[in-house]
């Protein structure tokens, strides 16, 4: 390679190097910022803040949904099934792919008791994608 | 084999060179990439098989997932042209950055658009809003900033050759991006669900449904190869305009 293109080479991944430096601080020092909701372990662990408009994210725990006859009031628990569980209460319309053992994003806040009052429930879905028959095949 | 790369290399930095080999190219590539697009289309939308979850709307990934990988390609193209340009000063590669920002933010915008009419009716079903600012979201945002901004520092600097090389610094720079996209859902907790394809695993789908894809995203590459002749041939004559062998193909008399 000729010397002045070798030259104008270095500055440009001198240039890239810098600028992903740069970032890769940026990203790590605002990486709380980032992350779109809280997991159950940190809400359990009281590092969520308490009366502040945060979102919480884990999959609904099987047979904790709790539905009332006379209202949309529902009461869930969220888990990350590694022994870290937060309470949701929430009154309104659940999205269709809400369902236990699906993963749920809760918007609202944590309340002095430590359950969360959620007034927005966002349905996550996994990378996963099956035709309806393979999963009755493989439930059977 | 190396010498005839070489040979390559040399040529590519003749514009017309290229405008005389490539005459062809466009028509071929179009109509195949179409034709592509069109059979990954009518495969995944009527054919494969329904989501047991999703329902339907999974479908809109034969758009959405093409149009996302393009969005990308396209911005590597340009983060490696401007490279190009700033190394060896060749011509070509600063028309590449030039034309192919423009068909960069058309795949950018399919992608977002996709994504939020997807997103609205399993993510946000019951909430008020259709957009959500996660690390995929805002990152991929950030990808149409990025091609906005590098055609607006194009118009903003008079000299011609300046703004090729502002240009192609900003694209280099904005390679960041790119990983920061790629892995944006696994560094961070996200709404956007992580891969569904990676290198070392199999699938998350069956076959049934991923070939569909497949075709897709090849006639989406196919397509954009034919796109990119077409206003780069545009470009080579804009800008060798004031050439004889452009005046000659033209047939204007010159004195």
């Amino acid at each position: 390679m000729h010397p002045v293109r070798r030259k104008r080479l270095i500055v440009i991944v001198f240039i890239l190097a810098g600028a992903a430096v740069t970032a890769t601080l940026v990203l790590s020092a605002l990486e709380e910022n980032i992350n779109l909701f809280y997991p159950p372990e940190q809400v359990a662990g009281g590092e969520a803040p308490v009366g502040k408009r945060i979102r919480v994210g884990g999959m609904v725990l099987e047979g904790s949904v709790q539905r009332a006859s006379d209202s949309l009031e529902v009461g869930f628990v969220l888990t990350d099934r590694r022994g870290s569980d937060v309470g949701v209460r929430y009154s309104g319309i659940l999205p269709d792919l809400f369902r236990e053992g699906q993963g749920i994003l809760v918007t609202g806040e944590l309340d002095q008791a430590g359950v969360f009052q959620a007034d927005e429930v966002l349905a996550k879905h996994d990378e996963n994608y099956m035709p309806p028959e393979l999963i009755q095949a493989d439930i059977r | 084999m190396k010498q005839r790369l070489k040979e390559l290399w040399h040529q590519l930095g003749s514009p017309r060179w290229f405008y005389q080999i490539s005459g062809r190219w466009p028509v071929w590539l179009l109509a195949l990439g179409l034709i592509l697009i069109a059979a990954g289309w009518v495969w995944g939308l009527a054919y494969a098989p329904p989501d047991y979850q999703q329902g339907n709307s999974f479908r809109i990934m034969y758009v959405h997932v093409p149009a996302s990988m393009l969005a990308q390609s396209c911005y590597i193209l340009l983060g490696v042209a401007g490279a190009v340009l700033l190394i060896w000063r060749m011509k070509l590669a600063d028309m590449v950055v030039a034309v192919a920002a423009p068909i960069g933010v058309g795949f950018v915008a399919l992608s977002l658009v996709t994504g939020v009419l997807w997103g609205k009716p399993t993510w946000l079903q019951a909430s008020d809003r259709w957009w959500v600012w996660d690390a995929r979201t805002t990152s991929m945002l950030v990808l149409l900033f990025l091609y906005f901004g590098i055609i607006a520092l194009r118009q903003a600097i008079a000299r011609p050759e300046s703004a090729g090389r502002a240009c192609a610094v900003l694209a280099v720079v904005g390679l960041i991006n790119i990983p920061i996209i790629k892995y944006s859902v696994d560094w961070w907790l996200t709404l956007h669900q992580p891969a569904s394809f990676t290198l070392t695993e199999k699938p998350a789908m069956p076959a049934e449904m991923w070939l569909p894809l497949l075709v897709s995203a090849l006639g989406f590459y196919v397509f954009f190869a034919g796109a990119m002749t077409v206003a780069l041939r545009t470009e080579i004559l804009r800008r060798e305009q004031r050439t004889q062998w452009v005046r000659d193909l033209a047939g204007v008399l010159t004195r």
